[in-house]
């Protein structure tokens, strides 16, 4: 299936490339092409749609019309709005408060144990004093991965281990931060589905509590079409901040970045590129669209 | 003939035969994709010797370990004696995760050292669960991306000393598979497959909102079964696989 993406692309783009005159029906017939490579690579069906059809209506434009090359303007287009549907530029954490609290949420098995280690790592680097609490109270030995995971980076972990309230966790994790001279506290949350309501609930009252600067959902790259109830579900009961995107060393198109940036309009802040704890950079819009597209 | 050639078919079929009047595209749907599924073995393997081992491989995070452990309490459930191998020895605390699902269901867990070689402690399992004379040997494995060749070498190796060690064994290799994956999950089966021939499917997640249709076009290229669904994070959340309710839920509205 994957084979057939980049040649349906590239087809497409040959043919647009091909185009000495611009017309509204050999437009359609290239931008068909171009849609379902997109919804190959797991872009929203809707966001799909609606990113081609802007597309149309700028390709149909005077500039394009009258230009010497149509073609090569189109593709420039399909890029360039793909670029900014993923948020332009790079977008920052903010840490204001002192301390900073951030807040990792997400589906199951999508990386936020990881994202924690990685982002607390990065932040070292850039001067600053991050603990890392353990908030998971569900999964078996969610705490010793975090703990085996700040023991690798020499950086404190607060955890209870034993302890079943998640606002107990939060409460005395900040008299930990204060005692410790920590600025920065990050909340690893356990993994829910967005529709388990008591789950997300008290994912709730914990954002309550912190009142976070942050919040992060953290998804998988390879993650289909669900992207979307997902990251509308997590945005619609806590107001996240951005997310994180994981798993990108694998060969997963990435389209649901897209869906999710389309449908929350929060951007996409960091990327998880590996494994290990140095895998992980901030997240390039530009890098992404290309991945998308398969150029 | 992929499955959406096929559902086009059956619906022009039965246009032809009975006219547009009382025509569910959606029954026809299912029930074509309920006969695409359900022409394949889905039950356990059991291997002719004394013990059947089963490998349990995916990329990172599908839900590998949970599977194993709920996999291993089903089987006791039924009567027979189960082991779990702790042969994810490069996660942090992936082998204390697996060591307290067994304590949680009394499943002797084997493990080593992190760090330590899977293939030596699976070697352990094969001779520690024979000494116990188990019947199904349930072998967690690290989770790797399908793309990273050294690490899919490293499951061959694997493979390839318990095989070494007991005939046939693995006897059962299971892809497990996130219902939430979309088009990539159809590249991790493919490599897999490839690397380590699979003898079948696990799609775990299904209690959220993801249909797992992806295992569809998976079956159909690759011809493996869906041996199992997960369900939840409970042990009793592992159900052998049932064609017919996949099929509907696929064409249903959830949520
Ligand atoms: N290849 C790769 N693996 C990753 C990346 N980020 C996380 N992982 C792996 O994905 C798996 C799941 O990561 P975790 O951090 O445990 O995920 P989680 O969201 O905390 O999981 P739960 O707490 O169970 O919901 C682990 O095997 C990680 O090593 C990444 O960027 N690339
Ligand atoms: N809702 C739900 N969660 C599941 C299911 N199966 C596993 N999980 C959860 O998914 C997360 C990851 O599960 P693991 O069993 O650790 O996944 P893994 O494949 O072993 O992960 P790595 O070893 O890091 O690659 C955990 O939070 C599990 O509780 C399921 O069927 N439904
Ligand atoms: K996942
Ligand atoms: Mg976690
Ligand atoms: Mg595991």
């Amino acid at each position: 299936m994957f084979d057939t993406i980049s040649n349906k692309l590239q087809n497409a783009f040959k043919n647009l490339r091909g185009l000495g005159k611009i017309s509204e029906s050999n437009v359609s017939d290239s931008l068909r092409e171009v849609r379902l490579a997109l919804l190959e690579a797991d872009v929203n069906f809707k966001v799909a749609r609606d990113f081609i059809e802007r597309v149309k209506t700028k390709s149909l434009g005077q500039e394009v019309i009258e230009s010497v090359h149509p073609g090569q303007q189109i593709i420039k287009i399909i890029h360039d709005e793909l670029v900014e549907l993923l948020g332009s530029t790079n977008a920052g954490l903010n840490l204001s408060g002192n301390p900073a609290s951030i807040m990792m949420v997400g589906l199951h098995g999508s990386g936020k144990t990881t994202s924690s280690a990685k982002l607390a790592k990065l932040l070292t680097k850039q001067g600053r004093q991050p603990v890392l609490v353990a908030a998971d109270v569900y999964r078996p030995a969610a705490m010793d991965q975090l703990e085996t995971l700040g023991k690798q980076l020499g950086i404190p972990v607060f955890l209870k281990k034993g302890e079943t309230d998640v606002l107990a966790i939060a409460r005395e994790a900040f008299d930990f931060a204060r005692a410790n001279n920590r600025n920065t506290l990050i909340f690893d949350t356990a993994g829910r589905l967005q529709i388990d309501e008591p789950l997300v609930q008290e994912l709730v009252r914990l954002r309550d509590l912190v009142k976070p600067q942050e919040i992060l959902l953290v998804l998988d790259a390879a993650t289909g079409q669900e992207a979307v109830n997902v990251a509308t579900h997590f945005d619609q009961a806590l107001n996240i901040t951005g997310s994180i995107l994981t798993k990108l060393d694998g060969d997963a198109r990435g389209g649901a970045a897209l869906s999710m940036k389309a449908v929350t309009g929060k951007p996409i802040k960091l990327a998880g590129t590996g494994e290990k704890l140095e895998d992980f950079e901030p997240f390039h819009p530009e890098r992404m669209a290309s991945r998308i597209l398969g150029m | 003939m992929d499955m959406t050639e096929q559902i086009i078919e059956a619906v022009k079929k039965a246009y032809e035969t009975q006219g547009r009047e009382g025509l569910d595209v959606f029954n026809i749907a299912s029930a074509e994709v309920e006969k695409s599924l359900s022409t394949m073995d889905y039950v356990l393997k059991r291997a002719d010797g004394a013990l059947t081992v089963v490998s349990i491989v995916g990329v990172n995070g599908t839900g590998k370990t949970t599977t194993a452990a709920k996999m291993a309490h089903m089987i006791q459930q039924q009567g027979k004696i189960s082991v779990l191998a702790a042969c994810d020895t490069f996660r942090a605390a992936a082998i204390e995760q697996l060591k307290l699902w067994g304590e949680r269901l009394k499943v002797p867990v084997i493990a080593g050292a992190d760090k330590a070689d899977p293939a030596a402690i699976a070697h352990d399992a094969i001779t520690a669960s024979l000494a116990r004379r188990a019947d199904y040997l349930i072998v967690d494995t690290a989770g790797r991306l399908h793309t990273k060749h050294n690490l899919m070498q490293e499951l061959q190796k694997l493979h390839r000393v318990m095989g070494k060690q007991l005939a046939g064994a693995p006897h059962e290799v299971l892809l497990v598979l996130d219902a939430t994956t979309g088009m990539n999950a159809l590249n991790q089966a493919r490599e897999f497959h490839k690397a380590v021939p699979l003898t079948g499917l696990v799609v775990t997640k299904l209690d959220g909102t993801s249909k797992g249709g992806m295992v569809v076009a998976i079956q159909k290229e690759l011809g493996l079964p869906i041996k199992f669904v997960g369900l939840g994070e409970q042990p009793d959340d592992l159900q052998p696989f049932d064609a017919r309710q996949y099929a509907q839920a696929l064409f249903s509205e959830k949520e």
